[in-house]
């Protein structure tokens, strides 16, 4: 079962992760509300809702950054196969988020570290699985950053220096330099200007089909779904309501929420 | 003794330890009887239940090397920034017996030094010396002597700041969990920052180490030319953070390691003059100026090192250190030597 086969037979067979009966409470509040879902390797799943939603909630907890309330989140660990993440050491659990795993967030500034330069952005993660060669961590980051489209002159300027769109690509190029199989994206567009978002997208896009890498994407903008995303969840008030291909799930919204979603776009 | 803890034996504080060398025929221990003991305080100032809570901070520093140990610091007479994380340690740790000596920036006659070693001698009436074979407890700011240390001796450490990972990570408690799961990488995030901008690593002083291959420790700020002696010491090494209440250790023989990238190895400071004094060219130096019209000359930091191989010298030591000797200006004053600068420029520097 747990092969160290990364091919499609086994894409078809065990998911990277399963996501079992979630629910996250606060108190009487309903954060999310018993949410299941397989994903696998190389797939791109869009978490979509308004605010309040419960979208956010339902990622932290896949993240493992917020227990569950009730429910599991397994991951296929390489040589183990499907494992709760809840009941990994938090040494483990930390090494698998920053290995094996990325965390965009809407904010650059709460995925980068703003003090020290570009290089090191990219650089820490080497560095924090043991990494002990300069230059060899400075090839790397300069091979990174001009994947993800960065002026490699920059490598030691502060990202504080930079353009908000630039910062969104440093923090995604900060991610992936140790080859994740798995990245979390909380909004990752909307804190940027309408022309440079369409740049980052097509960005995460062409990287995601490259690297063969799975995403979580919590968005509020359905446009964002319909790019990225094979497969799309609608949360309202804590639950999916909706849930399928992305194409149509958009083309042909069953759900009378999702058709009210679809529409408001429509209409803008 | 005064204090028969166990726990003061087991850290290490045997008066046995420290009998006089002898070795330069006079000994300049300064032995004062029990009785002028300042009236009114416990010995040693600190009452017998805050040195017990001490030491048993101190042992369990001990058991783990490297390992922050927070303990219950204590209002002292000196204000915080003054040493009074060490003066404790070694408040808790001192006997009747003991020999103390108190260096700052590897000089005994600094008002810092002359006044954290008068106040032991007023609370405890033990013994004081400059002389490093001499002491069995050496307190110290920003220096490790150069006279290698003995087993049963023991370094008491001021540390301003103890925690190595502040420097990036405000949270004490996100601090602490990278110590428990040894998350360390964010130290050399640093030291890459440093040959990012400087081409080497700039850091010269608190130089982050790595303590018996676990805990990330920082050294207090001695200079990194300091950091080797560290690995390997006979002597116990005691860490005191006053403000920040921590105490860590070094047992004696224990290994710590200098950080480093394997492209960018550490690398203490050199000079290329030689101790204008002394002649020596293996300790650290420090430069001072001698006259206004920009004269300098270079002596070592450590005066009681200083003074010893020029007592050697004197007594007709090897022939090149006399040698040297001849060649040196005589400024009487050994241990003062940074308030006494020579009337003559530095004519005899090797460069
Ligand atoms: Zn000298």
């Amino acid at each position: 079962m747990a092969t160290a086969s990364t091919s499609a037979p086994e894409f078809a067979s065990a998911p990277l992760l399963r996501v079992n009966a979630v629910t996250r409470l606060y108190g009487e509040r309903t954060g999310c509300r018993d949410v299941s879902f397989d994903l696998h390797q190389g797939e791109v799943l869009a978490i979509a809702g308004e605010s309040g939603s419960g979208k956010t909630t339902l990622l932290n907890c896949i993240a493992g950054r917020s227990r569950p309330t009730a429910g599991t989140v397994e991951y296929n660990l390489r040589h183990e196969g499907l494992r709760d993440i809840y009941r990994l050491s938090e040494a483990r659990l930390r090494l698998l988020a920053r290995t094996d795993w990325g965390f965009v967030h809407q904010n650059p500034r709460d995925g980068l570290r703003i003090d020290v330069s570009a290089g090191a952005n990219v650089g820490e993660r080497l560095m924090a699985i043991g990494d002990r060669h300069y230059g060899r961590i400075r090839d790397t980051t300069e091979d990174w950053m001009h994947r993800v489209e960065l002026d490699t002159s920059r490598i030691d300027d502060a990202p504080a220096t930079f353009s908000g769109g630039m910062q969104q690509r440093l923090q995604i190029a900060r991610n992936l330099v140790t080859h994740p199989r798995l990245m979390f994206m909380d909004e990752p567009t909307a804190s940027l200007d309408v022309s440079v978002q369409a740049r980052l997208l097509d960005l995460l896009r062409g990287l995601a089909s490259e690297l063969g890498l799975a995403a979580i994407v919590v968005t509020h903008d359905l446009a964002v779904a319909r790019l990225l995303a094979h497969r799309l969840l609608i949360m309202k008030s804590g639950q999916v309501v909706e849930s399928g291909l992305t194409d149509q799930v958009l083309d042909d919204p069953q759900h009378p929420y999702t058709q009210l979603l679809v529409s408001s776009v429509l209409q803008a | 003794m005064n204090s028969p803890d166990h726990a003061a034996q087991v850290v290490g504080v045997h008066a046995d330890d420290s009998a006089p060398a002898g070795a330069a025929g006079t000994t300049s221990v300064q032995r004062k009887g029990m009785a002028v003991t300042a009236q009114g305080y416990n010995f040693a100032y600190l009452d017998e239940q805050t040195k017990r809570m001490i030491r048993r901070a101190i042992l369990k520093a001990v058991a783990i090397p490297g390992y922050q140990v927070p303990f219950g610091s204590r209002e002292m007479p000196l204000p915080y920034g003054w040493g009074t994380g060490g003066i404790q340690v070694t408040a808790a740790i001192i006997g009747p017996d003991d020999i103390l000596k108190v260096i700052d920036q590897g000089s005994d006659d600094t008002t810092n030094a002359v006044n954290i070693r008068r106040f032991f001698a007023a609370t405890t009436g033990v013994a004081t010396t400059e002389r490093t074979t001499d002491a069995s407890i050496i307190q110290t700011r920003h220096r490790i002597p150069e006279t290698p240390l003995a087993e049963g001796q023991v370094l008491v450490y001021q540390v301003p700041i103890p925690e190595p990972l502040r420097w990036l990570e405000p949270s004490e408690t996100e601090t602490r969990r990278m110590h428990a799961l040894e998350e360390y990488g964010l130290m050399h995030v640093k030291l890459y920052e440093d040959i990012a901008h400087y081409g080497h690593i700039a850091t010269t002083y608190d130089y982050p180490v790595r303590v018996n291959g676990r805990y990330l420790m920082r050294p207090s700020p001695i200079p990194k030319f300091d950091n080797p002696k560290m690995d390997m010491n006979p002597a116990l090494q005691l860490f005191g953070a006053g403000r920040e209440k921590r105490i860590y250790a070094v047992p004696p023989y224990t290994q710590v390691e200098s950080l480093d990238f394997e492209d960018h190895p550490f690398e203490i400071q050199t000079w290329d003059e030689c101790c204008e004094f002394c002649g020596s060219k293996d300790s650290f130096l420090d430069e001072i100026v001698t006259d206004d019209a920009g004269g300098r000359m270079f002596v070592c930091s450590d005066s009681d090192y200083c003074g010893q191989r020029r007592a050697g010298q004197a007594h007709g030591g090897d022939a090149a250190a006399a040698q040297q000797s001849q060649q040196s200006p005589n400024v009487p004053g050994v241990p003062g030597v940074s308030d006494t600068p020579a009337a003559q420029p530095a004519e005899t520097a090797s460069s």
